[in-house]
């Protein structure tokens, strides 16, 4: 037997760039697929997700102005942390997950490489989705995405660490600052990503994680007035219903649930659905003899 | 905490002069700072939910001064002001109105005419608000302006120079002074600045002292220094008008000001006033709070209530 006491680590959530417990103190008992104890988890009430969202609009600004390759240099950065602590993470979704080794590896090498797939898009999407536009005028006429704003992610209950990051990396790399509810049996990884985030460059507040029943969270932030736009990915068909009900109030962008295998490249789709076309005109100046100032 | 103040008959005389206002006032008993600070720590703990809670927000909207002090104050901008005192909430009519608006004195005829007809009090800082540096002729000055442009309330800030310095009876003349100019259309409210006067005893003297030269309220701040009301010196000046009714008869208001933002600073105030002072001061005309950002978090929660939903700041205006 060793001399040594063993050192627990206390799972806290993250909001606002803190890490507290939840408001209510309760906690709930997170295990292995197999029945054996790992943690203990915070339980957040829908108090937590109300300061949640306040911190995700208070980030939302800063995080919406900065620019697109700062954005990039930042998403790039977390994928760096997450490259040190590449043994933890193994360790963390193997327990998760009930999965080998070598495949829990795979899985968070899948994960890192999704963070860097996503940094390269946040300065090339512009150009995808926005352009200029022909009009019937002496306008220039430009479109471009904007965010969306404070965007509630029910993370994908199954796959806790690939899948979390496939929804999150989306949503904040286009601007939009992001209240993530982690996967109710295996929230360990996600609560982790949180201590990667606080060390790299990411505001206080653009990635706010809480763990507990995904219903109890889920219901305050769908009815929430001041949340943007909800993706469901974590949640099943009638808890999926009841929450795009919800979320009509305020005309929340909904994106459902759907299936997907996160191994695969996802494509733009995540990053659209929670942006939004700004179109501006800017007038040519006057038009000389030719019939153009230019 | 009861403090033992003279009696009646010793209060008439203390004001003869600045010696024995300095004896009165020095013998007022010292203040326990850590028991002081305590006690409020404690009453903020109190847990106010469903209909309290909603009562609670309703009675802190209808104390609140909505108040804009700024240079950049424009005639567009406290009509605005005065719309919103009227109708806090112009999605929901059974909101109450605000007790006043507050501006300063070259804004009072604009919120005079904002407020018509509404029940909602102008209220007016005055004598060279913030600092209160300038003559006494000046101070009168800019109180009878405020008066004359129909300012229902003045809130006149001490010269906190003086009272530092010891010179009690130049603020006691001061307060009596401008309270004469207010004459019998406005009530008088005495701004202490009590991050500015050190310690607790201070602010015990200078709440006495208000009373004295006939304060309507005593209010802690002009909300321009780094430490505004605190729930500390709010219960201070609490149990002073407590005492000073109990010693003489005279019910005085309290009107905390600044740095108060979130419902639930608004009810912990709340419990203090019930406490405290009792619940004859649990009245728009016996206690305010001098704010502005704090009517939009009311609000938001007063929503929240009434639907179940969390409210947003897309819901309120922008001030």
């Amino acid at each position: 037997m060793s001399d040594r006491l063993s050192v627990f680590k206390t799972y806290k959530l993250y909001v606002g760039g803190k890490f507290p417990r939840s408001e209510s103190g309760r906690v709930y008992e997170v295990t292995d697929p197999k029945g054996k104890w790992l943690a203990n988890a915070p339980q957040s009430s829908r108090k937590d997700a109300r300061d949640a969202v306040v911190a995700a609009r208070k980030a939302f600004g800063g995080w919406a102005g900065a620019t697109a390759y700062n954005r990039g240099q930042v998403l790039y950065r977390v994928a760096e942390m997450l490259e040190g602590r590449r043994e933890q993470f193994v360790r963390e979704v193997a327990d998760a997950e009930g999965l080998s080794k070598s495949k829990a590896a795979a899985v968070v090498d899948a994960t890192i490489d999704r963070w860097v797939w996503y940094a390269g898009w946040t300065d090339k999407i512009a150009q995808v989705l926005g352009g200029a536009n022909p009009v019937a005028g002496p306008y220039f006429n430009l479109s471009s995405p904007e965010p969306t704003g404070v965007v509630a992610v029910l993370a994908p209950q199954e796959s806790s660490f690939l899948g979390l990051v496939s929804v999150v990396a989306p949503v904040i790399a286009t601007g939009n600052t992001a209240i993530v509810i982690a996967s109710e049996k295996a929230p360990l990884p996600a609560l982790s990503l949180g201590e990667v985030l606080a060390t790299s460059d990411v505001p206080g507040g653009v990635v706010n994680v809480l763990s507990g029943r995904t219903a109890e969270i889920a219901a305050p932030l769908a009815a929430h007035q001041d949340v943007n736009a909800i993706d469901l990915a974590g949640a099943d068909e009638e808890l999926a219903k009841e929450l795009e009900i919800a979320a009509a109030d305020n005309l929340k962008r909904v994106l459902r649930p759907q299936a997907v295998d996160y191994f695969e490249t996802p494509g733009i789709d995540r990053m659209t659905a929670f942006l939004e076309t700004k179109t501006v005109w800017h007038p040519t100046g006057s038009l000389g003899a030719s019939g153009s100032s230019y | 905490m009861p403090t033992t103040a003279p009696t009646a008959h010793a209060l008439s005389d203390v004001t003869a002069s600045d010696s024995t206002l300095r004896r009165f006032l020095h013998g007022l008993p010292g203040v326990d700072a850590v028991g002081l600070e305590a006690r409020a720590a404690s009453l903020g703990t109190r847990s106010i939910k469903t209909t309290a809670k909603a009562y609670a927000i309703d009675l802190a909207i209808s104390m609140v001064d909505l108040t804009t002090l700024e240079g950049a104050d424009t005639p567009g901008k406290v009509r605005a002001l005065g719309a919103k005192a009227v109708h806090p909430d112009p999605t929901d009519r059974t909101t109450p109105t605000t007790a006043a608006v507050c501006v300063y004195p070259d804004m009072v005829a604009v919120a005079k005419e904002a407020v018509a007809g509404s029940g909602v009090k102008v209220a007016s800082v005055a004598t060279a608000f913030p600092a209160g540096r300038a003559a006494l002729d000046v101070k009168l000055a800019d109180v009878r302006d405020a008066v004359a442009a129909g300012a229902d309330e003045i809130d006149m800030v001490i010269d906190r120079g003086a009272f530092l310095a010891g010179r009690y009876l130049k603020v006691y003349d001061e307060i009596v002074a401008v309270k004469e100019t207010c004459g019998t259309s406005a009530r008088l409210k005495v701004i202490f600045e009590t991050g500015e006067l050190s310690t607790y005893d201070n602010i015990r003297r200078a709440s006495w002292l208000g009373m004295l030269a006939g304060a309507d309220f005593i209010k802690t701040s002009t909300g321009k220094v780094a430490v505004n009301a605190t729930p500390a010196n709010t219960l201070l000046m609490l149990e002073a008008v407590r005492d000073f009714r109990a010693q003489t008869g005279v019910q005085i208001g309290v009107k905390p000001a600044g740095g108060i933002r979130t419902t639930k600073d608004a009810i912990k105030f709340l419990v203090l006033v019930n406490e405290t002072a009792g619940e004859d001061w649990l009245d728009n005309h016996w206690f305010r709070f001098g704010a502005s950002s704090l009517l939009n978090d009311l609000l938001m929660q007063r929503q929240k209530l009434a639907t179940g939903r969390y409210s947003g700041p897309d819901y309120v205006t922008v001030d």
